[in-house]
């Protein structure tokens, strides 16, 4: 592709699904998954990048989905969170947040499981500073984020010691 | 809080890059890992005709060791940087910096290149090519050329790169024997760009300082050295006394403009104690 268009025709994979769409070149990758595909768990926050709402994941790696454009997804493989809930991938930091009440409104959610999940899977073992040094690009206003960090250290330890056994 | 309308390319090839940069000169502008870009869009601070997305060219990743230097392609990630075996033995100081910028899914897509060209006055990476001496690499329609770091950050989000050109990687100079550095810097908040940073590197050997590069961010509008306070430390030993003594050389080398983090006199003085602080930890300082 090469001279510049205002329309561009992506073809991605979102949680396992192809996706066909022309895009206009300015929409966010988060508007994209939101209005288009209507995968509203991904949330729209500050739309700078500062509050992480927007988390999911591309090729594999975290990244914020206003801070991409729909186009420069084209090829890409897109993960939200829905799908990550339906794989079950999530399950036991879901269960674990529940359990340890670590979502009031719920709005950081998504973005919150989706690094807790990306932390996890890279370092099985991370201390609470290392959780809290992890998750400090992810905004929760209502909890103050003890029981975000219990919650996923509690899970970082089951998965831990049942790897042991 | 959306981009404002563009078009979009997407060039497979360096070669299509600079032609279209050509082509639409002032109109476009090269969207890297778009961390700070797509930000400046968002806010409406920046509305280029033509956006030039490089992510797809190859040869601008990547990170490779030569004899006597390290060549960091401009489109190398942060987070490869951070992982990268090479950079934590080769060069310690880039190393040291990683986690002090952004966030996990930040370094995920944020780019060196994109950095250094953006040259915000508080980031890392250009205090870092500063330090270590680092040279830039541009192409342009005439080729290739090559910049000092001295002479590549010229103010506040100001580079030498013209109009047409797209860096194409840095290259750092492998450190010589004895040499160590040291890297610091004071965020209200994990991960927020510095209020004040400090980036080192120099000779400890003999338990004597010698070319030492003593560069501070976020106190001017571009990386800066501080010429004064290297020169009361070089030939000096390398001690915690030396570095007290020097620190207060530093109210020649800098005069820090107020901000939204402090006042003058704030920042200025969070220079010293940050200074006195990351330079006592440089390898071969006696305590």
């Amino acid at each position: 592709m090469n001279a510049p268009l205002e329309a561009i025709e992506i073809s991605l994979i979102v949680n396992g699904e192809r996706v066909k769409r022309s895009v206009p070149a300015r929409l966010n990758l988060a508007d994209f998954l939101r209005n288009e595909l209507e995968l509203t768990g991904t949330h729209v926050g500050c739309e700078h990048g500062v509050c992480g709402a927007c988390t999911v994941r591309v090729d594999g790696e975290i990244v914020r989905g206003c801070l991409m454009f729909a186009a420069q997804a084209d090829g890409c493989k897109v993960d939200t969170i829905e799908g990550l809930s339906d794989s079950r991938e999530i399950e036991e930091l879901q269960s674990a947040f529940v359990l340890t009440n670590a979502l009031q409104c719920g709005f950081c959610t998504p973005g919150v499981l989706m690094a807790a999940q990306a932390l996890l899977r890279d370092e099985p073992d991370p201390t609470r500073e290392r959780i809290r040094e992890y998750l400090s690009g992810n905004y929760c206003r209502c909890t103050g984020y003890q029981a975000i960090v219990d919650a996923i250290e509690a899970v970082a330890k089951a998965r831990v010691s049942r790897n042991r056994k | 809080m959306k981009a404002p309308r563009f078009a979009y390319a997407r060039p497979a090839s360096i070669a299509e890059a600079l032609a279209l940069l050509e082509k639409h000169g002032d109109d476009a502008r090269v969207l890297a890992g778009g961390q700070s870009l797509v930000p400046m869009l968002n806010f409406r601070l920046a509305a280029p005709k033509v956006l030039v997305d490089i992510n797809r060219i190859a040869a601008l990743s990547g990170i490779k060791v030569a004899k006597d230097r390290v060549r960091i392609g401009a489109l190398t990630r942060h987070v490869e940087l951070e992982r990268s075996a090479d950079v934590a033995r080769h060069l310690p100081l880039v190393a040291a910096a990683m986690p002090h910028i952004a966030h996990p899914a930040i370094r995920n897509r944020g780019t060196f290149g994109g950095s250094c060209a953006l040259a915000d006055p508080a980031a890392e990476l250009p205090a870092c090519a500063l330090a270590l001496g680092a040279t830039f690499i541009a192409a342009g329609k005439k080729g290739e050329r090559r910049i000092a770091a001295e002479d590549f950050f010229r103010g506040l989000y100001a580079t030498a790169l013209k109009v047409g050109e797209l860096l194409v990687a840095a290259e750092f100079p492998l450190p010589k024997p004895g040499y160590a550095s040291a890297f610091g810097e004071l965020a209200r908040r994990h991960g927020d760009y510095a209020m004040v940073g400090v980036a080192v590197h120099g000779s400890t050997q003999g338990q004597k300082f010698a070319d030492m590069r003593v560069v501070f961010f976020g106190v001017a509008d571009r990386p800066q050295r501080a010429a004064q306070f290297e020169r009361s430390l070089d030939g000096r030993p390398a001690a915690a006394k030396t570095i007290a003594a020097a620190l207060a050389e530093l109210d020649a080398d800098l005069s820090p403009r107020a901000d939204l983090h402090g006042s003058a006199a704030t920042k200025l003085h969070l220079a010293k104690v940050l200074a006195g602080r990351v330079l006592k930890k440089m390898e071969g300082v006696a305590a």
